[in-house]
């Protein structure tokens, strides 16, 4: 799978963070695995301290298996004046999990973001592709559930 | 063509080169601009904004030492602003790092604790928010400690640029930010040689050796063991410094006495197994080409090479020399050749070896390097180690009186001593070869075309009856990479190499520039060790290996002839393919010897 991802790009260094991308979507645990940092280095030619630099200086990747729903709640000034602070601790309890854990089950794992761009209806959060906006500790309880129950 | 430009550095015009930076033209001029992350063996990595200067017309003060000069350029140096802001840099950098001055290797060398001291930093300006991270000691040579690390990013530029060895990074950002190997496997899993270059260039005692000074106490100070210690070229011109001596000065038979007076029960040294080295290696390239061998002779000294080798080349193994090192050749027979001719059980013998170099730990420690029956060399010290136990025992070394080593296995020649510079192995080896291959002594034997330091340097030796011996060499390992890169490519296309004789060292400069030296390890200093190295040669009465009266003795005595089976069975060894990733041995990649 992995080289099937790569050969669809030039090997060139540019298209490192592409690469990653495609490969990190097409893992049902939205990560990039250790083998596959062997297969880009291989193709790309670029060492493989240099890919895992890459990949953990930017907070959309992961290098361990997560969640089959990624919450990323905003922590910029302006969800925080609107009171992220509380959205992330009702997040904490109704989940029982930390930021960066994934819940047992493997259904969410939770972690921060920068700002998503829409701060007029802040606090926010994204789940996979999905904006929530205008969040309240009743309406995160609601959303949650209502992934849960279409499981 | 550079052209020049005129600046204006603190109110006064100085002429410079348009492609220097600022601070390599206020160094030109002896203008001190404070610095912490900058080291001129090295491009800028920009990381500490300690070198901050006042540009007139710019709105904000520009980093030195990666701001080109320009035509008309005026520069401040220091100003109450540039002051206070160099102040809560330091400050800033001080509060997240672990200040444990007094029992750390770099006290009294660390850049930061100069520099603070120098600016008179509060060291309780701000809180310390240092955060607990693992101390990584996986590996046999060298300590990373992210506590006292400052991210300056030195070792991942030598790491990957100078060395190309591809084993440092940095990961993640901010506060959260670590140089780390991938996937924080540890040094030990990961491509790094062991080379130490890192710990030459960190600032603070970050990247350190792994220390075995303790272990060696232990071993003198059990009167059950028997302590025999070998020094290897460069240590002898590196002592000195840290003494006040000037910068190269040759003090062998100080270290002689040193060590004696430490309590080592036998004195001897490496330089005589960098002759027999000599005698291995050279009858092997002269078999090699008597046997018109297309594939080069690559020398095996350097255990920085052999490991990158084994992790970037191992196609090329067969290519490497099978002599083991000085270091090893020295480990095998302390416990054989010794050990019998003493009388002395070889389980009671602790091998000791004093290193320029973090990699010869490694080394040590190499599974089939225990031909005696036993691990040939059981500790490895560095220059910079020794230098502690010097100074534990309380040793005016400056002043104290000369002596000689114990006889059997310390006799060298000048090819021996000057195995310490880039460029030493090739022209030792070629000052015997010659007589191997012809019977005859060579009569002009400064082979300058193999000296100095340039990163690849190539030469031509006629030698009669066998034609011109075309020869390279290279030091640091970014240059070993072209050198192999090219004989790899010449070998697929046109079965041949370019070279029959290839000579690599895996740091700058050779053992006098090794990861193990003393710290202020810049290319000035190593260059000028290794001019002591020479003239130490041309001060010996015996310049060539084969006429060294003690290495003659060895192979009357006991080893029979260069490459016998007794010689093969003790001096020489295999090598194996290791994974990029890891380092770990994936499979053989030359036959056992």
């Amino acid at each position: 799978m992995y080289k099937e991802i790569c050969s669809k790009y030039a090997p060139t260094k540019d298209n490192l963070i592409y690469i990653l991308h495609e490969i990190q979507d097409a893992e049902p645990q939205h990560y990039i695995s250790k083998e596959a940092v062997l297969a880009v280095s291989d193709y790309l030619k670029l060492p493989e301290n240099h890919i895992y630099g890459v990949m953990t200086f930017y907070s959309m990747y992961s290098t361990t298996p997560r969640g089959k729903h990624i919450i990323r709640l905003c922590e910029s000034p302006p969800c925080y004046i609107k009171g992220s602070e509380n959205i992330l601790r009702k997040l904490g309890i109704i989940l029982g999990v930390e930021v960066g854990e994934t819940t047992k089950d493997g259904m969410f794992t939770l972690e921060l973001c920068a700002c998503l761009g829409v701060c007029g209806n802040a606090p926010v959060m994204m789940i996979n592709e999905d904006v929530y906006g205008d969040l309240s500790e009743e309406k995160v309880e609601e959303i949650i559930e209502s992934i849960r129950g279409r499981q | 063509m550079v052209n020049n430009v005129n600046v204006w550095i603190d109110g006064k015009e100085y002429e410079v080169p348009e492609n220097m930076t600022i601070i390599e033209a206020a160094d030109k001029y002896g203008i001190y601009i404070p610095r912490l992350c900058y080291h001129p063996d090295l491009p800028p990595t920009a990381n500490c904004g300690v070198c901050v200067v006042e540009l007139e017309g710019a709105p904000v003060p520009k980093r030195a030492c990666c701001t080109p000069v320009a035509q008309g350029m005026k520069v401040v140096t220091n100003s109450l602003k540039l002051r206070s802001y160099r102040k809560t840099l330091v400050e800033m950098i001080l509060s997240n790092h672990e200040v444990v001055c007094p029992t750390c290797v770099a006290n009294n060398k660390c850049e930061l604790q100069t520099l603070a001291n120098n600016m008179g930093i509060d060291p309780y300006a701000l809180p310390n928010i240092v955060s607990e991270k693992e101390v990584d000691l996986s590996s046999y040579s060298i300590i990373r400690d992210p506590k006292k690390c400052i991210s300056c990013g030195r070792c991942i530029t030598v790491c990957n640029e100078v060395q190309t060895v591809y084993a440092l990074t940095n990961s993640a950002r901010g506060i959260e930010s670590e140089i780390t190997t991938a996937f924080g496997r540890g040094m030990a899993l990961s491509p790094c040689v062991n080379c130490g270059q890192c710990t030459v260039y960190c600032p603070t005692g970050a990247l350190r050796e792994r220390s075995e000074v303790d272990d060696v106490w232990d071993a003198i100070l059990d009167p059950d063991k028997h302590v025999i210690v070998q020094e290897a070229p460069s240590i002898r011109v590196s002592l000195g410094e840290e003494f006040g001596l000037p910068l190269g000065t040759v003090t062998a038979k100080k270290m002689y006495a040193a060590l004696r007076k430490i309590g080592f029960d036998s004195v001897m040294d490496t330089n005589f197994t960098a002759d027999l080295t000599i005698m291995e290696e050279g009858t092997e390239c002269v078999n090699r080409l008597k046997a018109g061998e297309k594939r080069p002779l690559i020398t095996s000294c350097s255990p920085g090479w052999v490991k990158f080798m084994e992790t970037y080349y191992p196609d090329l193994a067969d290519c490497v020399s099978t002599a083991k090192s000085p270091m090893s050749m020295f480990g095998v027979l302390s416990k054989t050749f010794y050990a019998e001719e003493h009388n002395i059980d070889p389980a009671k013998i602790v091998s000791v070896a004093i290193m320029p170099c973090t990699a010869k730990k490694f080394e040590a420690r190499r599974p089939e390097l225990r031909d005696s029956g036993y691990q040939d060399t059981d500790y490895v010290l560095t220059t910079r180690e020794l230098l502690r136990m010097i100074k534990e025992a309380g040793i005016d070394f400056a002043n104290i009186a000369e002596e000689e080593p114990d006889e059997g296995m310390s006799f060298y020649s000048g090819a021996g001593t000057i195995f310490g510079a880039t460029g030493g192995v090739m022209e030792a080896a070629i000052r015997s070869a010659y007589t191997l291959v012809t019977g005859e002594e060579l009569e002009n034997i400064d082979i300058c075309a193999v000296r100095g330091f340039e990163g690849i340097k190539e030469a031509t030796i006629n030698i009669p009856g066998f034609g011109d011996l075309k020869v390279a060499v290279a030091h640091g390992l970014g240059n070993a990479r072209k050198v192999m890169d090219r004989v790899r490519a010449s070998l697929a296309e046109t079965g041949e190499s370019p070279w029959h004789f290839i000579e690599i060292m895996a740091c700058p400069g050779g053992c006098v520039g090794g990861g193990g030296q003393p710290y202020g390890n810049d290319i000035a200093s190593r260059a000028r060790r290794g001019l002591a190295l020479y003239e130490e040669d041309c001060s010996l009465p015996v310049r060539k290996s084969h006429h060294n009266p003690e290495v003659q003795r060895i192979y009357e005595k006991y080893l029979g002839a260069p490459n016998s089976p007794l010689a093969h069975k003790l001096l020489h060894t295999n090598y194996f393919k290791r994974s990029i990733s890891d380092g770990s041995v994936v499979s053989e990649a030359t036959k056992k010897h």
